[in-house]
């Protein structure tokens, strides 16, 4: 192939604007950084918070972002209704805590009553996930990759528009458990109970997660289904019982995300699930699309940028109305850290099979 | 393998299904066009239309065919549903009936969005039946749809669009087509900022809004009043429509030191702030207020507890001058339970004005036909004067501002959704409190 000079220059423009834009956006980090921290206008509790509020978020990314990658990992295919999935066990969490707390259970057991609301998130997540894994993309698993694509986004709206059929447009309210308000004290430093509970949680279900993957049968069979199908079920393994298992885990995550947002946030709607899973997609791919640790340290670090960035970045600089930003911050820094590691933060190698 | 076809072929139709479901309908945007046209050559020689907008052509069979437009899906469904149905009772108290003929009420969902205004506008300017049309409810759908409305020739009065500038002098030939039995928050920042000031003491202001061309605007004009009163406005900070952790924007806004802190949002980010509000630090105890975006239950729902003893301006029920005690009557038995949100007197009033119009311009032939000049109705629309309404004595100016505005701040006085009821005589909840 022959290049010509004019495309030598454009390339040399190309690469010219992506250095320029990266310069820019560290220049703007850093300048921001340096002239709030100079300002003083936070005082430490407030960063604290700040931290704190985002490793609450980030957890709840952290838990929906391992479907995403776990489904990816094992069938390259981004399953789009995994948000649906996530707002399903929000619902499934909303009416057993509520018929809980109805009872009096809640007041008198508060930390049973949220194992059990968060189990029963759970299972529906789980159902719905196998529901929709057998209906909509086994039968395509021989398609091209766009075809299980386009069928997960119908997937996706046929979920949202069914739990507004059964369900109604209108919001539903967790109960306020009495348990989970106020604050804890750590060595001086007050912290939601809520936010607390949540980040312990999610590190519980993450750390059970990374067991069952690492280090039991079905987990090393999943391993070699995701490096190699074919050669998997030459050695015995049943690769369709496998795919529903990942399903299956990631829904069982999604779905206690879906109960601890329930209980961060309160309220749930039928198009709860659309917002957590674009920002939980894009955690997966930031951490590396396919790798585990990697979605929860993707899903940590997106909740981290969008509590701390709007404030630690801009409000220094004089950019009004800092908080409307909070995506734009997210996603600026997607393309930066793809930028620079285009595989993403854990990611360590770019898939070479089809 | 033919099933696996099957399997693949349901599937693609599901998903074709909810992608046509989905898309704007594009076939219907030109039909606004030809609404001329036929009605011209189908009027028989005993009238001859010199409306300059044309005329509606209604058979001697045919019903008198309005809309009501606005939100009624979705967080602030409550809002357009309310607006419904004080057009509903209106009609009824019609007798359903217009020149004996039946009246037809359909709806159009507008989303509270600007991009669903567009869509809600490019239906209803496509069906050349529709006489007039009662909404939007929210400022932001009709920011998005008036121009469609107004060039198919319709004319439409808002119960609750409170945006300023919507019915500003200057605001344009777009708006035309477009005048308001609601206040203008011209009215009602300025009586927050006055409550704020003079009833509570408050000194610096902080304000949130959610981008919506009606919280933008409204948390302006407060703004602005606040500060001419001799406050300061210590922080002015905005959120997402869709944004759900409010507790870093917060954490902001504290760090400002605020001693009033006013968020004239929609349900959803004024549900997950009043909901988060208290758990940071540094606003535990800080005054909170809302606007009539939020008057509705379902703000008890979204925010819980912490909605106790919160501020929320909304027009003054006890300054309506109608027969608002009789109007509640025919609400009870016709749907039970309170109203749902501010604007349900103003909605009444919108459909009386527009049927009192329909009156003086509509043509009414011996065999039942009624014709309805576009251009007349419109201006006969903006011509209304000393009309008395529930929400008061109402005349419209030339820019469609037809509202009598008396702005009340009331307080919630308990947080169960199911207490909601402002009328109520002996425990109101919200109860006014100011003026």
């Amino acid at each position: 192939m022959r290049t010509s000079i004019g495309e030598r220059l454009l390339d040399l423009a190309v690469s010219g604007f992506l250095w320029g834009f990266r310069i820019l956006i560290v220049v703007v980090v850093v300048l921001g950084t340096i002239l709030t921290i100079q300002a003083g206008k936070y005082t430490g509790q407030q960063w604290i918070d700040f931290v704190v509020f985002g490793i609450s978020q980030g957890s709840i990314y952290a838990l929906i972002a391992l479907g995403y990658t776990m489904v990816y990992g094992i069938l390259r295919m981004i399953n789009f209704a995994h948000g649906e999935i996530f707002m399903s066990g929000a619902f499934g969490g909303y009416f057993i805590a509520t018929w809980l707390a109805g009872i009096g259970f809640m007041d008198q057991h508060p930390m049973l009553g949220l194992i059990i609301a968060i189990l029963f998130g759970m299972l529906i997540s789980t159902l719905i996930a196998l529901l929709v894994e057998r209906i909509a993309y086994r039968p395509l698993r021989g398609a091209p990759r766009l075809v299980p694509l386009i069928s997960a986004i119908g997937a996706s709206y046929f979920l949202q528009y069914t739990f507004r059929g059964l369900f109604g447009p209108g919001v539903y309210a967790y109960p306020s458990i009495s348990a989970l308000d106020g604050k804890f004290n750590f060595l001086g430093i007050d912290i939601l109970k809520v936010q607390v509970i949540v980040a312990v949680a999610a590190l519980i279900m993450m750390s059970i997660l990374y067991f069952i993957v690492m280090y039991t049968k079905i987990g090393k069979a999943m391993r070699a289904v995701s490096e190699n199908k074919d050669v998997a079920a030459l050695m015995g393994i049943d690769v369709n019982r496998i795919i529903v298992s990942t399903f299956a885990l990631g829904a069982a995550m999604a779905g206690a995300a879906g109960v601890l947002y329930g209980l961060t946030f309160r309220q749930v709607t039928f198009f709860t699930g659309f917002t957590p899973g674009i920002k939980a997609f894009t955690a997966a791919v930031l951490g590396g699309i396919g790798n585990i640790p990697g979605a929860m340290v993707g899903g940590l670090v997106l909740g981290l940028v969008e509590s701390i960035g709007p404030a630690l970045f801009l409000d220094s600089l004089g950019i009004p109305r800092p908080y409307q930003l909070k995506d734009a911050i997210a996603y600026i820094m997607l393309v930066m850290i793809l930028l620079f590691r285009p595989s993403g933060i854990l990611g360590e190698r770019i898939s070479k099979k089809a | 393998m033919n099933k696996r076809l099957l399997a693949l072929l349901s599937v693609l139709v599901l998903a074709s299904m909810v992608l046509v479901a989905c898309a704007p309908a594009v076939v219907e945007t030109e039909a606004p066009v030809m609404t001329e046209a036929p009605v011209m050559t189908e009027a028989p020689a005993m009238y001859e239309c010199t409306d300059a907008l044309g005329c509606v052509t209604i058979g001697p069979d045919e019903p008198v065919h309005l809309a009501y437009w606005g939100v009624l899906a979705g967080p602030d469904a409550s809002l357009g549903e309310d607006s419904k149905r004080g057009v509903e009772i209106a009609i009824s108290d019609l007798g359903g009936k217009f020149q004996g003929h039946d009246i037809l009420l359909t709806t159009e969902d507008g989303g509270c969005t600007p991009e669903g205004g567009a869509t809600a506008a490019t239906k209803l300017a496509a069906d050349t039946s529709l006489v007039g049309l009662i909404g939007s409810s929210c400022s932001d759908e009709t920011v998005g749809g008036i121009a469609t409305i107004t060039n198919a020739g319709l004319t439409t009065i808002s119960p609750s669009n409170t945006r300023p500038v919507l019915t500003s002098p200057d605001r344009g030939p777009d708006f035309a087509g477009y005048a308001r039995t609601a206040h203008s928050d011209a009215f009602q920042g300025k009586a927050v900022a006055e409550f704020a000031y003079n009833k509570l003491g408050a000194r610096k202001a902080a304000t949130l809004h959610d981008g919506s061309a009606y919280a933008q605007a409204l948390v302006g004009v407060f703004a602005e009043n606040f500060k001419a009163l001799g406050g300061e406005i210590v922080a002015e900070e905005a959120v997402a429509k869709d944004a759900t952790d409010m507790k870093p924007v917060l954490t902001t806004i504290s760090a400002a030191g605020p001693d009033f802190f006013y968020y004239p949002v929609f349900v959803a980010v004024g549900g997950y702030t009043t909901a988060q509000v208290r758990d940071v630090a540094g606003l535990e105890t800080v005054p909170i207020a809302g606007s009539d975006g939020i008057f509705t239950a379902d703000l008890l729902k979204g925010g819980g507890a912490n909605t106790l003893g919160m501020y929320l301006s909304s027009p003054d029920f006890s300054a309506f001058t109608g027969d608002y005690a009789g109007f509640l009557t025919k609400h009870e038995a016709a749907y039970g339970g309170s109203t749902l949100s501010a604007f349900h007197a103003h909605a009444y009033d919108a459909t009386n004005i527009l049927f009192s119009a329909l009156e003086q311009v509509a043509v009414v032939e011996a065999d039942g036909t009624i014709y309805v000049p576009r251009q007349a109705l419109r201006d006969a629309i903006f011509a209304t004067k000393d009309f008395s309404g529930i929400t008061g004595t109402l005349s419209c100016s030339a820019s469609g501002d037809c509202g009598a505005p008396v702005i009340a701040v009331y307080e919630i006085m308990n947080s169960d959704p199911a207490s909601w009821n402002p009328a109520d005589a002996t425990n109101p909840n919200p109860k006014k409190i100011y003026p």
